[in-house]
């Protein structure tokens, strides 16, 4: 009873749960793509733009200093929320894709020369694949990448041969957004750690699943995005340790992040503001304090039973339909987070989600930005349900019932 | 043979027998199922039509002065969306389809019931045969 009490507690959070699309009750199972917000976001941000809305740094007046004190104490919260050692490492983004973005661009500028190597892996997100193909592109850097099996679980073991003394950085997801298996970070750190190669990990899906810890883990850059997390979007976060920040130069110039300025050149402000040029998303960058309250709430809520119990009827579903094939299985120590993508024989993806959305159920179809992926396995897309701990075992019925339906019509 | 219009009114007609969009889609998908089969090998990259996220091959031919249309699709509901529109048009002349403003489609609500890439698709699609009135009538 009293499980039953938190799934509607959480529930209860998030008003848009509430919604009727074409008269059926919304089953929300897109999460991965974005996160639903709670109230409280949707309030803060309200309040920021009613009580507090001023540009950050610059000004002396009541205004500023509020949304300044807002806005760095949200720093300070990242931090903690990360275990990071200083807050100077916190850079405050507009989501995943421009951290990395940010790294691959002043990182190559200060580490990557002709020859040499960028290792990323099979089952990144296109966000961690074209900016290092870039850098690669401007620098005549190879690219290399680590495999995942049939199972979609990633080959670390092939790591070590990867490396070689042209290897200037590791870039990897934490969780694919496709197949929901949680990469050994600490493992992928350690190989590469031993050659002296830093890593980058794309957090966009651990952070939600997860709890980081980024000096623990020992990763030298942890890219994030708020919107997954609850939290408002066009807000992101990169971690870089110290010393990598330190030595790259800035990426885009202009705002706070100069010294002085003068025609003869100018001197950079140091980090973080080194790296947030430009006026910052100061009305939306205090709503990953909620955010992150949440979060550590729902990665409790994911392993408790009600969740669990969800999350496990989709996976036996999933995996035990002959109809179906399901990519990423878990092996081993491997563990799965509720993202599920599948193909239905004979069928294609587009049909199903078509469909789903007309009962109510919002899915991902395509490539899930993961064309390599794709092709990995040999499909031009698939169907991706993703959960969050306010997802229902009815609800999960209610899908099983639906794509039976669904297929029905279809096959 | 029937006007065009009358045949676009006639869709519109049938369209609006079905309430709910799953029944819709069933119909769509009863289409789909029945278009006559595109022969696999002339599935080439010049027959494909750009926009859309499921892969969609469209092919025409002039003969004694209309215009003839054959398409596929590895999607069933966009292979029925292709069906409705070559039962329309196929078998007119390049100039009655130039002449057309396709706002048949409008009126069964088909644009706005698709997901935004999808609905791309079905532009790309008009394009297309749009695209073959106005080259068959040079």
């Amino acid at each position: 009873m009293m499980i039953v009490m938190r799934t509607q507690e959480l529930r209860n959070l998030f008003p848009i749960l509430n919604t009727k699309v074409y008269g059926r009750n919304l089953v929300y199972f897109d999460n991965a793509a974005t996160s639903q917000r709670p109230q409280s976001v949707i309030d803060l941000m309200t309040s920021i733009a009613l009580n507090s809305n001023a540009n950050i740094h610059r000004a002396v007046h009541y205004l500023a200093n509020e949304a300044t004190v807002m806005y760095e104490s949200t720093r300070d919260a990242v931090k903690d929320f990360i275990g990071a050692s200083s807050r100077e490492e916190i850079v405050f983004t507009s989501g995943t894709t421009a951290s990395i973005n940010l790294v691959a661009y002043s990182f190559g500028e200060a580490f990557i020369g002709e020859g040499d190597e960028v290792i990323v892996s099979e089952a990144e997100h296109h966000s961690d694949i074209v900016p290092w193909q870039i850098v690669c592109q401007r620098k005549r850097a190879v690219l290399k990448v680590i495999p995942v099996d049939d199972n979609g679980v990633l080959q670390t073991d092939k790591l070590e041969g990867l490396i070689n003394d042209r290897t200037r950085i590791v870039a990897v997801t934490h969780i694919s957004n496709v197949l929901g298996l949680v990469n050994p970070i600490e493992e992928i750190v350690r190989i590469s750690h031993s050659h002296g190669v830093p890593v980058l990990v794309d957090g966009a899906q651990g952070i939600v699943h997860q709890k980081v810890n980024v000096q623990k883990s020992d990763v030298d850059f942890y890219a994030f995005s708020g919107h997954k997390m609850y939290s408002a979007t066009g807000t992101g976060v990169l971690y870089g340790k110290r010393k990598w920040l330190d030595a790259m130069p800035p990426f885009m110039g202009g705002g706070e992040m100069i010294d002085t300025v003068k025609f003869s050149g100018t001197t950079f402000a140091p980090l973080p503001e080194k790296f947030e040029a430009g006026t910052q998303n100061f009305n939306a960058v205090p709503t990953l304090k909620e955010g992150m309250k949440l979060a550590e709430l729902m990665r409790e809520a994911e392993l408790e039973s009600q969740s669990a119990e969800a999350f496990s009827m989709m996976y036996d579903f999933l995996s035990g339909d002959e109809r179906i094939r399901l990519y990423g299985v878990p092996c081993g120590t491997t563990r799965k987070v509720p993202v599920f993508s599948f193909t239905v024989k004979g069928v294609h993806h587009e049909d199903l989600a078509l469909i789903l959305d007309k009962m109510g159920i919002a899915v991902r179809s395509g490539q899930m930005c993961a064309e390599p992926l794709m092709d990995r396995f040999g499909v031009t897309g698939m169907l991706r349900v993703s959960l969050a701990p306010y997802n229902t075992a009815e609800e999960v019925e209610y899908f099983k019932k639906s794509l039976n339906k669904a297929i029905d019509m279809l096959a | 043979m029937e006007s065009l219009k009358t045949v676009q009114n006639e869709v519109v007609e049938t369209f609006s027998m079905y309430d709910e969009w799953l029944d819709k889609y069933e119909y769509l998908i009863e289409l789909g199922k029945n278009l006559e089969s595109y022969p696999e090998n002339e599935k080439t990259d010049d027959k494909l039509i750009k926009g859309c996220q499921s892969r969609v091959w469209l092919d025409w031919r002039l003969e004694d002065g209309k215009l003839h249309f054959r398409a596929d699709s590895d999607a069933i509901i966009t292979k029925g969306i292709i069906s409705l529109l070559i039962s329309v048009y196929s078998g007119r002349t390049p100039s009655e389809i130039a002449g057309d403003d396709f706002s048949f489609i409008e009126k069964i609500g088909l644009k706005e019931n698709l997901s935004p890439t999808r609905a791309n698709g079905l532009v790309s699609m008009i394009d297309t045969i749009r695209k073959a009135a106005a080259e068959s009538m040079q």
